[in-house]
């Protein structure tokens, strides 16, 4: 008999597949509250664009590459084009296909999204837009498959690499990409010459928050049922943000006297990105330690990176992936038979929690750097001096984000020429 | 005495106040202003509405010295707001009638901040 659809299970994948995509709002705020006024709306732009971008290339080909049978390294093109993801249930059970479909499609917005973080402020948006595209297709659905389809991390040689909800995946994935992309597209004009400072820290705390209420369903609905493994992933997602909170203000309290506001906003990313590959498996106590330890190595990396000349603007590689390092390999240590997990914690699991961590460092510096190069050949990635200093919105959307319209003139019809010389002048 | 009014890029507030700063001007008054001086316009769309920007942000920077300090200060902002295109800004020079210090009541010479 073919499995059959459990409706419970089935209505907490569809509550939690919506509160996925609205992290990925969330992630507009928290981005655009810490740039410069003058690349607000490019910032948010970088993470709503791939909710057009990622969704598509995730039906086309994407979840086929991430879900169907194939071999250790990719999956095949058996669901490509949509073609046999329909009403029918897994072969887990539990919730239709198409549903499998639409939530880790969120998943795979979200990821790719995170990666803009690193280039803020000076990458060009339609490079931006290819490079979404390619990747999402290249680095993100094979690395899915290795950590969820049945593929390569699940038959490392050492034993099978735990990855609950994506430290791995998303987090580190993102992380590297974000760096190579960085590195790539090299620093911005003002750093070391201007304070950058964030232009709305409100922005900020506002898109933590979002964030954080979106990760109930990120890794609460990973238990892909609602049963009390998703019930402890959910505490547990509450618990250890919790922790790097506490530890994060000690931490500020210590060497700037103060808590900051911007500082608690990234505290709270840490702790979400290291208890996320082991959510539903440890228990409470172990998701606080979890919390307070991430914060450690992310808050000197971070406070040593501004720094230094590398611009990583917004700290993608300090939150999600030292945070995601740190949380897959003490996910290796934590996870416990008495709250659900298949095996015990040891050092041994640690090692090839490791094993997993290299293998996906590589895989995506590698394919960043390739597709960046290959895409450079076609669009400069980097924007124009001028434009750098006129601020992206402008030039990248012939927008503004904060426009009270003073001498904006109306152009009618018969300008129309006119103002197609100028627009062609700005680009 | 005289006043020295400078309009310059927005961007260019850090070098000048800089520079200022390195040859001792130090009372001085900033504001946001918006303005044209034959930049190229920008033009925007929202929503298939199109309209040319005509006014650039600018900053407007006020400084009251004595005669002695006058060239120096002007020098400075040349030097510092300059980028060579359109939109530089400019500088306008104007005699003072008067000047006190409201703290002390001190007039004149006395009470501009670069004696």
């Amino acid at each position: 008999m073919s499995p059959s659809i459990n409706s419970v299970d089935t209505c907490w994948l569809l509550v939690s597949s919506s509160f996925v995509f609205f992290m990925i709002v969330g992630l507009a705020f928290f981005y655009a509250g810490l740039v410069r006024k003058k690349n607000a709306l490019n910032t948010m732009m970088m993470s709503f664009i791939p909710m057009g971008i990622v969704s598509i290339t995730w039906a086309l080909i994407g979840y086929s590459l991430a879900y169907s049978d194939g071999n250790l390294f990719i999956g095949g093109l058996d669901f490509a084009f949509m073609n046999g993801v329909g009403l029918e249930a897994t072969e887990d059970g539990g919730i239709p296909r198409i549903l499998d479909f639409l939530f880790q499609g969120t998943f795979a917005i979200i990821t790719t999204a995170l990666i803009s973080g690193a280039v803020v402020e000076r990458i060009h948006f339609r490079a931006y837009m290819l490079f979404i595209f390619i990747w999402s297709i290249l680095v993100y659905a094979p690395m899915a498959k290795w950590v969820w389809g049945g593929g390569l991390f699940e038959h490392l040689w050492l034993g099978q690499a735990i990855d609950f909800a994506g430290g791995t995946v998303v987090h580190i994935n993102a992380a590297i990409s974000a760096v190579v992309l960085s590195l790539f597209i090299g620093k911005r004009k003002d750093i070391g010459k201007l304070a950058m400072l964030p232009h709305q820290v409100p922005f900020t705390l506002l898109g933590a928050g979002i964030l954080w209420f979106g990760w109930f369903g990120f890794n609460g609905g990973s238990a892909y049922a609602a049963n009390a493994e998703a019930a402890l992933a959910m505490a547990n997602t509450l618990l250890a943000p919790a922790a790097a909170i506490i530890c994060w203000s000690l931490l500020d309290c210590l060497y700037t006297k103060r808590v900051t506001a911007v500082g608690l906003a990234t505290s709270i990313i840490v702790g979400l990105v290291a208890i996320t590959p082991g959510a539903g498996l440890m228990s409470p106590l172990s998701a606080i330690l979890i919390g307070a330890l991430s914060t450690f190595p992310c808050y000197f990396i971070i406070m040593w990176r501004s720094r230094t000349a590398f611009d990583d603007s917004l700290d993608v590689f300090g939150a999600h992936g030292l945070g995601g390092i740190v949380g897959s390999l003490l996910t290796g240590l934590f996870i416990s038979k008495a709250w659900g997990s298949e095996v015990d914690g040891s050092y041994l699991q640690v090692l090839v929690q490791a094993i997993a961590v290299i293998i996906a460092i590589g895989y995506s510096a590698v394919m960043t750097y390739i597709i960046a190069s290959l895409i450079n050949l076609v669009i400069p990635f980097r924007v124009e001096e001028n434009a750098e200093k006129q601020g992206l919105d402008i030039a990248m959307h012939g927008e503004e984000a904060y426009t009270e319209g003073e001498g904006a003139l109306l152009i009618l019809e018969r300008d129309s020429l006119a103002v197609k010389n100028l627009a062609e002048q700005n680009l | 005495m005289k006043l020295i009014t400078a309009i310059i890029r927005k961007e260019k507030l850090n070098d000048v106040l800089e520079a200022l700063f390195d040859v001792e001007v130090q009372g001085l008054t900033v504001s946001k202003v918006i303005g044209h001086g034959g930049e190229a316009e920008k033009i925007e769309t929202y929503r298939g509405t199109t309209v040319k920007i005509g006014l650039t942000e600018k900053i407007k920077i006020e400084i009251g010295v004595s005669d002695h300090f006058e060239e120096r200060t002007i020098q400075s902002i040349l030097k510092s707001a300059k980028t060579g295109e359109v939109g530089d800004g400019k500088i306008f020079v104007s005699p003072i009638e008067k000047v006190y210090r409201i703290r002390t009541g001190e007039e004149d010479e006395e009470a501009v901040t670069p004696r």
